[in-house]
């Protein structure tokens, strides 16, 4: 089935030429960072994780919101799905192999990280972390590439993939779950100190990631023989409009409880993010945009003319994925660190190496996922025909 | 080839046995209880469980100097403010960036957030408190860490060690004190005098104080105790006749952000 | 074979290709430059001769040791030293004794730097001798200073 990655269109291979440049670019900028070490960021002793992890955080999301399409499909037969659930297991795979490149970028000792799987420590999250995120890439791998093969074939799947595809609609939201651990268990950061932390991670996936799914639907429509579907992306809409106003309800009550509560502690990162803070301000006008942008989407995308009309749903969606990607990005990082643990204010901005390696990973991602929808499509027409 | 599938199987059988048998052999030679000479040194000092009392009353802003230079020198800690070859010199950004520190001195509503109020004790505004790892009872740094890189030891000293540490920074994120600093790049070019007796650090590790514990299995006491001339006091609090226990009793004392339960062992009394 | 398929659609019958060697400048150019370079460090040092290494034992700690042994045996400690650093690091850092007793029951601190460097104070003319002639490339120095405290002193002096 792969052989089908290999006969593109001169478009196909443009493509793939163009996202080899910027993982050669990033190849090449990670070797700097290998010899030289983690300085060439822009990460410091009071903002110690930065782009990366922002990357990181932001695509577990992506990832873990293949189980929308798988959901329903699966456990509720809802047969019209049946059509694009493999777009969004290997947009999963695509996205947790960015996970695990963006956490390997950010390790400051690359070359020992087999340590976490030769002294397992079960207390800490990040054990956990690499578990759930390396099983939910194999389950979705496993599970893509053989139902796909059985639809190639016109045969139904065999019957060991389906306990795979039921573990893996609870494996979704425990990788975000996990992940969302990682920040919310410590004492010493008050902005993530909130029990409110994974269901924040749960509804901007939610949103965020079919949001981007109808993207990928959309342009699958346009460049290829093999068109989604009307429905399907309609019901798609409608998770993401759900999403998106939980996503920003979640927001107003962590708003409230701090600022309600006047807990010095609390409300110090806010104001930092929000207003500026000790005179620094450098993402106020960002997560003003962000949470405003959120708002405005959310309220959109309750209209179903909007919802319906291919054109503004794309747009909307855009701006979906562009807010829940500052705030999730951006704003959760620096907030976390800003004011530091001596309520001094040290700003955070990514430089240009880290940028680069961060395109790089980006790049291997939809690398990646190209191969794979090419695959997908690929398959899908030969069927029609 | 003249040796079939059977006769090669038990070859490597056998070979690995003995491999395995030599290894065990090597393992049962290794040490035993026999009495040698060896060069001498104190016998160490042990506690069950090390704390720190800072007096504050008694250290001065020159002797925090001369502390911190103390612990600075004998554990190869860079100064990212003074450069070995002039070239080096960083920019004022890179140099708050990428500062380490095992030890430093803070001012009351920076190491003690929350504690400060409008109207203080005109001596509390401009003190400045001493401040390194707390090497907690219950350290959130410890329970992050993904290889247990960072562990707790049976005295109480929370301990790095330097050749399992992954660099994955999880232990600074989980750290409430800021007390854990990062190499974010070579510090050599920026360690004017290398002390012998102490390695220094690869970029991509986690350090931090470690309560001088190659100078307390030498039978010393830890650079900083020694330096501050009575101002830090450094014991055993299970020991009930020790200098922490007998300055608690006395005097009254606060610690770090108690209220997160991280159980620091340093006490301070103001 | 009716019911043959590839990514084209149907065919009646599987195509039928003659059976001849197709490509044969590239297949003769890539297998060229495989070889080349798969042998590359055969050709490349032909004819040069890498003297064996020569570790010196010249050091003054050595010179003034009146029993002249290592911690272990020389062909014990020739095989071993690698695990046998690997052991030291993990009982001194990891459990915190500092105190290693050798199978004939002489006590040493198990340190590199203070030990082994003691009195291989010449790890240029020792240790990097054999580790450059067997490109094997120990990390330790990176954080490890390789030059021993007592030696250190006694330059000072």
């Amino acid at each position: 089935m792969l052989e089908t990655a290999f006969t593109g269109s001169k478009r196909y291979y443009r493509l793939l030429a163009v996202l080899l440049f910027f993982m050669a670019v990033g190849a090449v900028v990670y070797l700097r960072q290998l010899s030289f070490g983690l300085g060439i960021t822009g990460m410091g002793r009071d903002v110690s994780w930065g782009f990366y992890i922002a990357q990181f955080t932001y695509l577990v999301g992506v990832a873990a919101s293949g189980v929308m399409v798988v959901l329903p499909y699966y456990l509720h037969d809802y047969k019209a799905f049946g059509r694009i659930t493999v777009l969004g297991e290997f947009l999963a795979v695509a996205a947790v192999t960015m996970c695990l490149l963006f956490i390997i970028v950010d390790l400051g000792r690359p070359d020992r990280l087999l340590n976490v799987i030769f002294y397992p420590t079960p207390n800490s999250i990040l054990f956990w972390d690499m578990i759930v995120l390396n099983g939910y890439l194999l389950l979705n791998i496993v599970i893509g590439w053989t139902v796909l093969e059985a639809e190639r074939n016109q045969v139904k799947y065999p019957k060991w993939v389906k306990p795979l595809i039921l573990i893996s609609i609870p494996w979704a939201p425990s990788i975000h779950t996990v992940t969302a651990f990682l920040y919310a268990g410590l004492p010493g950061r008050g902005y993530w100190l909130t029990a409110i932390m994974a269901p924040r991670f749960l509804s901007s996936a939610f949103a965020a990631g079919p949001a981007l799914l109808i993207l990928l639907a959309l342009i699958v429509r346009k460049f290829t023989k093999f068109d989604p579907g009307r429905e399907q992306i309609q019901t798609l809409a409608k998770i993401v409009t759900y999403a998106i106003i939980i996503n920003v309800f979640f927001f107003f009550c962590e708003i409230f409880t701090v600022f309600y509560s006047q807990i010095p502690d609390h409300m110090l990162h806010f104001q930092y993010l929000f207003q500026g803070l000790q005179g620094k301000g450098q993402l106020v006008p960002w997560m003003w945009f962000a949470i405003v942008g959120m708002t405005v989407a959310a309220i959109l995308m309750v209209f179903p003319k909007i919802r319906q009309n291919e054109n503004t749903l794309a747009l909307v969606c855009g701006l979906i994925i562009v807010t829940t990607y500052i705030d999730k990005g951006l704003g959760l990082i620096s907030g976390g660190f800003i004011p530091n643990p001596t309520e001094k204010v040290v700003e955070y901005w990514p430089t240009l190496p880290e940028a680069l390696i961060t395109l790089g990973v980006w790049a291997t991602g939809f690398f990646i996922l190209t191969i794979l929808y090419k695959v997908a499509v690929s398959v899908k027409e030969e069927v029609k025909a | 080839m003249g040796i079939n599938r059977r006769d090669f199987v038990k070859l490597a059988g056998l070979s690995a046995l003995f491999g395995l048998g030599g290894k065990a052999g090597w393992e049962l030679l290794a040490p035993g209880q026999v009495e040698a000479q060896i060069k001498a040194q104190g016998k160490p000092l042990t506690a069950k469980r090390w704390a720190m009392v800072v007096d504050m009353r008694k250290l001065d802003d020159a002797t925090a100097a001369r502390c911190i230079e103390a612990c600075h020198k004998i554990h190869n800690v860079p100064d990212y403010t003074k450069p070995v070859n002039p070239k080096d010199a960083l920019t004022p950004e890179q140099i708050v960036r990428w500062e380490v520190k095992w030890i430093w001195t803070d001012h009351f509503h920076n190491a003690f957030p929350g504690f400060d109020q409008p109207y203080m004790q005109e001596r509390l505004e401009h003190l400045n408190f001493l401040c390194l790892c707390n090497h907690c009872e219950n350290p959130p740094c410890v329970r992050v860490c993904p290889t247990k890189a960072t562990f707790r030891r049976d005295d109480g000293i929370v301990m790095m060690d330097m050749h399992r540490c992954i660099g994955c920074r999880f232990c600074m994120a989980g750290c409430p004190f800021g007390a854990r600093s990062f190499n974010w790049r070579d510090p050599r070019p920026f360690i004017k005098e290398e002390y012998p007796d102490y390695p220094t650090r690869e970029p991509g590790m986690v350090e931090k104080c470690d309560f001088c514990v190659k100078l307390l299995a030498k039978g010393q006491l830890p650079a900083c105790v020694t330096e501050s001339k009575g101002a830090l006091i450094f014991g055993d609090l299970a020991d009930a006749k020790s200098g922490p226990r007998e300055a608690l009793k006395a005097h009254y004392t606060i610690r770090r952000k108690p209220h997160l339960g991280t159980n620091p062992q340093v006490y301070y009394i103001v | 074979m009716a019911d043959y398929k590839n990514e084209f659609g149907v065919f009646a019958e599987r195509p039928t290709v003659e059976k001849k060697l197709y490509n044969k400048l590239a297949v003769f150019l890539g297998l060229t430059a495989f070889i080349v370079l798969a042998t590359f460090p055969l050709w490349s040092n032909a004819g040069r001769t890498i003297p064996p290494p020569q570790p010196s034992l010249d050091t003054p700690t050595i010179k003034g040791l009146t029993d002249k042994q290592c911690v272990l045996p020389v062909e014990e400690i020739r095989a071993v030293h690698m695990k046998l650093l690997i052991d030291w690091r993990e009982q001194v850092v990891r459990t915190g004794n500092r105190v290693w007793v050798n199978p004939q029951g002489k006590k040493f601190e198990p340190s590199l730097t203070n030990t082994c460097l003691g009195c291989h104070s010449n790890k240029a003319q020792f240790c990097d001798q054999c580790h450059n002639y067997v490109a094997a490339v120990p990390n330790c120095w990176g954080c490890h200073l390789d030059k021993s405290p007592k030696v250190a002193q006694a330059e000072v002096k």
